[in-house]
């Protein structure tokens, strides 16, 4: 095959993965959009057999390793809870960061086979682009690993934190940048073994100052960090489809980093410099005066949901933890068979990933038209009847608008308080991560229902009949 | 003076950048976690780079030093493409509209 016929073909692969992130502009788009996605990635590796044409015995291994690959990712793909999306995604972008190592591994080896000239020989711009693609693979590698261990609950979320810490990720940073020099001017096979060591370690450290609960900017941190090493090694192969898809991975996820840190009111530096969490757990102990809520049982809660006109819903992660998502569609369609209008508020940092808590209504069959974000439904609530905070709390709490000493003031929180009543289903008067207390317990328009949320809603619907 | 074709990569590179920036700006918040699993299918294209590395050897040595990291590659970049279109699709499939007939 000709390298001009490939290269068009690799650019309308591209083309296609951009289709096929367009696609996801809405839910009815969106299942075209995969199959775009599906089309360019069969023509991407069609095209690279047909202009290797090296179809000898090894093409019938790399056949059999692609099997291998492909089953194992069609069966977890198919086994994978939809709570688990935030690991599953974490693990696959430690994949994408250790091929991207091995390619520039081999690439490195082997230059030949790649056109990019000899062992000890090999051209300078490519061996740039392969150090910049080795090193953010494999920050991508040990950073992902890190956050798969700290979802999957493996590794504590705390924090990790040492003195100096700040001072040698500096000084390791520094060393990644004079190592690439020298490798460039030595072409020396150690120091590029040392480079990727390097890198793997200060992924690994960079990631474990975060606290659990800032993982959705850290994934989304490292889709974006999974896309720039592809486009790294797009650049050392020359390949338009693979520096088209890491830009766009690459943007991706830093705009995902950016809704995230916007939603927890946090700039980007003070979630990576870590360590949150821990610094501002004593705010919590200043309010700590014992103050009278107003408690009730699912009786009370049904009572007041009958009597609505309508109802807003403000699911959290706590919801998917008590696996309450069933439970609640059921309460709410007995709900909507007496009338009762309802629909769902949505906080952009209610899940453990971006768009996490969307995907857990959908998969309990609740209609994507009825789920709102945070500024669409926010007006809404001065009007609604009844709030139904399930598992959410510091998203909810009026203190981020009032007052300018709490740690979370100026996050974006729903105006549940503004509800004619509230209904707030918790384990406890416990505080949400921020360690902070919520003044949205103490309203008097507030009922707290003191619960497992699965259990709660089931005797709620059972109240309602 | 003839320019390097490095300059037409980093101009796909730079352009394809603006348009992830404005692509992604327009993708729904309640798909942002499709979004990042078909992302992380899509950059599993570096399959591209490790099928060339697998291949680079010759026919006697089947399983060279640089070769084997193209298998290794392959197996990690199919994991990825097809978990990642396969959950997509599973996630996609359950968005569905409320029922009119209600």
């Amino acid at each position: 095959m000709s390298a001009n016929l490939s290269a068009i073909l690799y650019l309308i692969s591209g083309v296609l993965f951009i289709l096929a992130l367009r696609g996801l502009s809405s839910p009815e788009t969106s299942r075209q959009g995969n199959l775009f996605g599906i089309i360019g990635m069969v023509i991407a590796v069609t095209v690279t057999f047909l202009s290797v044409g090296n179809f000898t015995s090894g093409f019938i291994y790399v056949l059999i390793f692609l099997a291998i690959g492909g089953s194992i990712g069609a069966f977890i793909a198919y086994k994978i809870p939809m709570t688990a999306m935030p690991e599953l995604v974490a693990g696959f972008h430690s994949l994408v960061g250790l091929a991207a190592v091995f390619v520039a591994i081999s690439a490195f080896v082997n230059p030949e086979a790649f056109g990019l000239g000899i062992p000890g020989n090999i051209k300078l711009a490519s061996l740039i682009e392969m150090a910049i693609g080795a090193t953010v693979g494999a920050i991508t590698f040990s950073g992902s690993v890190i956050a798969f261990l700290k979802l999957q609950g493996i590794m504590s979320g705390a924090p990790i934190t040492f003195k100096g810490q700040h001072i040698l990720n500096a000084l390791i940073l520094i060393s990644i940048i004079i190592l690439t020099v020298y490798l460039c001017s030595t072409q020396s096979s150690n120091l590029f073994w040392i480079l990727i060591a390097v890198s793997f370690l200060i992924g690994f450290l960079i990631i474990i100052p975060i606290g659990g609960a800032d993982m959705p900017v850290v994934i989304s941190m490292l889709n974006s960090y999974s896309g720039w090493a592809a486009a790294g090694i797009g650049f050392t192969l020359e390949n338009t489809a693979l520096i088209i898809t890491g830009a766009l991975v690459g943007s991706s996820g830093a705009i995902l980093s950016y809704i995230m840190c916007k939603g927890m009111n946090r700039s980007f530096f003070n979630v990576i410099l870590g360590g949150f969490g821990a610094t501002e757990q004593s705010a919590g102990d200043k309010n700590k005066e014992q103050r009278p809520v107003k408690s009730g049982n699912a009786d009370d809660a049904a009572f007041l949901m009958k009597n609505a006109s309508s109802v807003i819903i403000v699911p959290g992660y706590g919801m998917a933890v008590a696996q309450a998502q069933h439970a609640l569609r059921e309460m709410v369609d007995t709900l909507k068979k007496n009338d009762i209008k309802v629909s769902y508020a949505i906080h952009p940092v209610a899940g453990r990933m971006p768009g996490h808590m969307n995907v857990l209504l959908a998969e309990a069959n609740v209609p994507y038209d009825e789920v709102f974000e945070l500024e669409e439904i926010n007006s809404d609530f001065a009007n609604a009847d009844v709030a139904f905070v399930i598992g959410a709390n510091d998203v909810t709490n009026p203190v981020a608008k009032t007052d300018p000493q709490s740690p979370i003031y100026g996050m974006p929180v729903l105006d549940v308080e503004k509800c004619k009543s509230v209904l707030f289903v918790k384990r406890s008067l416990s505080p949400g991560y921020a360690g902070i207390d919520n003044d949205l317990f103490y309203k008097d328009n507030t009922l707290m229902l003191f619960a497992d949320a699965k259990k709660m809603t089931e005797e709620i619907t059972k109240n309602l009949d | 003076m003839e320019i390097d074709p490095f300059i037409f990569r980093l101009s796909i590179f730079i352009l394809s950048i603006f348009v992830g920036y404005y692509v992604v700006w327009s993708v729904t918040p309640s798909l942002h976690t499709p979004l990042m699993s078909v992302t992380n299918a899509i950059s599993s294209v570096i399959i591209v780079g490790a099928i060339i590395a697998a291949l680079s050897s010759n026919e006697v040595v089947i399983f060279s030093s640089s070769s084997v990291y193209g298998f290794l590659a392959i197996v990690l970049a199919a994991v990825n493409i097809f978990g990642g279109f396969l959950v997509t699709h599973r996630m996609l499939a359950m968005y569905k509209k409320k029922k009119k007939d209600k």
